[in-house]
């Protein structure tokens, strides 16, 4: 999201065709959550199916209200290196139809709404590590918390054109550092803080639905193109179109090197496997899309793959229980996608910045992506732990153990995922349909 | 009368259908079971954790019949059921006191 420089005499205008993208891009990024909802939602155990859903919907619901309330204003508006204020973007109150986004051909109020799908994702990706075992209560009031206190912050030092990293010259297109090392990051502050599922290692916690896992990866994979792609707010120099290539290329690759790695090292190519290979590229590609050339996507994709893949594993080895493996795909391809972009930018993409194998080999671009990187980490893995900490301590953060182990479903949404009791609702259903049951509803099965 | 009980791999059902009705067998249950003997379970990946999964599916097909014909019917389901492998399963018949068919109360070996 380079500032466009230009002068006076060819001032930017709205463009139609322009706006019109990025609101089609806006709803691609708003279908990632849904689709990040059942991605997470078949891992699971029947048990845990709907808090896992809900954890992300919920984030479509609170980060929604505060990103109109203040949020935009802090994240975007011009303030310091560290955080923004606008007083005009707090609760939207004076923002012209018009009016464009600062250097852009869009106006403010799409370029809100785009970065308003981000902040919603951001959030729901944590969930993936706190399954089955986390107060939903405690859950949206961390949402709400984390949004305010981590990724406003972070988004306006990676985005905003008077944020430090940005100024630095930190490359991270699309949500590298911002999102994925950020959840990424806080997932494993939050999990250090709260603790294991009980049974983990002991129990098998497979998950309940692959087809669920594949139909959720499915559609991140097709809602990341507006992630990715609209992330240039405009396609008037092909920039966009060079990270929507991409963005495929780089996924395609990851898929089949995390197939390939399983099938060497545990004998078969898995759904979840390819599920997971594909999502892993993605985070990859993500903040180097716009650097890097196809065959340097098919490289950042190929590492990413293996390195997740083999990432994955290490929860038993140092015994933290990241459920759905949050730190193991998104902080681990968030850092190395950021990192690659100093080795593998061409300085013919969206900067002239290159990496270690281009141009004069030099080092400069690689220090900057450690900067962000390590600083985004730090950050988040700290004040994650923290809020974690104060509401562990305040709210509680996790069920009770027995609601834990009978299904977290039932005790904190009044629901189960699934009727398995048959047609016509059993021999329990059978007794509620009953008028004398009618009052209560009592549904046993 | 026998009660016999035969808990199999599920893909021979069909076959077992079809040679009891040959048979002359009129009526049966059939559940889905889950369980394990000699064969144990098998061994499942995912992202790399593998999950020893001890119960298997099997159907479990019950049959009542006439003292007379209970070793046949053994039989006949045996010889349905078997594919050689391990993890066929088991038959086995145990005594049965009483039978009622419930819409005309009729008892005994009448009610099969």
């Amino acid at each position: 999201m380079a500032p466009a420089i230009m002068l006076a005499a060819d001032a930017p205008r709205l463009s139609s065709a322009n706006t019109g993208f990025m609101l089609i891009c806006s709803a691609l990024v708003m279908l990632m959550t849904p689709a990040l909802a059942f991605f997470y939602g078949g891992m699971v155990r029947v048990k845990s199916t709907l808090n896992m859903l809900m954890m992300s919907f919920i984030s479509l619901g609170i980060v929604t209200i505060l990103w109109v309330l203040y949020g935009f204003s802090l994240a975007f508006g011009n303030g310091n290196s560290l955080i923004g204020y606008n007083a005009d973007w707090i609760g939207l109150s004076d923002i012209g139809l018009t009016e464009l986004w600062d250097g852009y051909t869009i106006p403010v109020f799409v370029f809100m709404v785009f970065q308003l799908m981000f902040a919603i994702l951001t959030p729901a990706l944590i969930s993936g590590a706190l399954a089955d075992r986390v107060k939903f209560s405690a859950w949206a009031l961390f949402v709400a918390l984390w949004a305010t206190v981590v990724y406003i912050p972070v988004a306006h030092w990676v985005w905003a054109s008077d944020g430090w990293a940005f100024k630095l010259g930190v490359i991270d297109f699309a949500g590298g550092t911002a999102v994925h090392i950020n959840a990424g990051a806080a997932a494993l502050g939050v999990i250090l803080v709260i603790g294991k599922r009980v049974g983990f290692k002991r129990d098998p916690m497979r998950p309940h639905s692959l087809p669920l896992v594949m139909l959720g990866a499915g559609l991140l994979w097709f809602g990341w193109f507006g992630f990715n792609a609209g992330s240039w707010l405009g396609n008037d120099d092909g920039v966009g179109a060079l990270m929507f290539v991409n963005t495929q290329v780089a996924t395609a690759a990851a898929m089949l090197a995390w197939l390939g790695y399983e099938k060497i090292r545990h004998g078969a190519c898995t759904t979840l496997g390819a599920a997971s290979g594909a999502v892993a590229g993605l985070v990859a590609i993500t903040p180097s899309g716009g650097a890097v050339s196809p065959l340097g996507a098919i490289a950042v994709g190929a590492i990413a793959g293996v390195a997740c893949a083999a990432a994955v594993g290490l929860k038993f080895r140092f015994g933290y229980d990241d459920s759905l493996d949050v730190v193991g795909v998104h902080m681990v391809g968030g850092i190395l996608g950021s990192l690659l972009v100093g080795f593998f930018a061409t300085g013919k993409g969206q900067s002239t910045a290159t990496g270690v194998f281009y141009g004069d080999h030099s080092f400069d671009q690689l220090w900057k992506q450690c900067a962000g990187v390590f600083a985004v980490l730090a950050y988040s893995l700290i004040a994650s732990a923290v809020l974690a900490f104060l509401l562990d301590k305040t709210l509680g953060m996790r069920v009770p153990e027995d609601e834990e182990i009978s299904g977290i479903d039932r005790a904190e949404h009044a629901e189960t995922a699934y009727d398995f009791s048959g047609a016509g609702g059993g021999v329990a259903g059978t007794a509620a349909a009953a008028p004398a049951a009618a009052q209560t509803r009592k549904v046993d099965a | 009368m026998k009660l016999i009980t035969a808990v199999v791999k599920p893909h021979r059902l069909d076959e077992i259908k079809e040679a009891l009705q040959a048979f002359g067998v009129h009526g049966l249950t059939v559940t889905e079971a889950s369980g394990y003997g000699r064969q144990r379970g098998h061994t499942e990946v995912y992202r790399g954790a593998e999950y020893t999964v001890d119960l298997v599916p099997k159907v479990r097909v019950e049959v009542l019949a006439e003292d007379d014909d209970a070793e046949q019917l053994i039989e006949v389901i045996v010889k349905a059921a078997r594919t050689g492998k391990i993890g066929d399963g088991k038959v086995w018949s145990l005594p049965v006191e009483t039978a009622v068919r419930v819409r005309t109360g009729e008892r005994g070996p009448d009610a099969l």
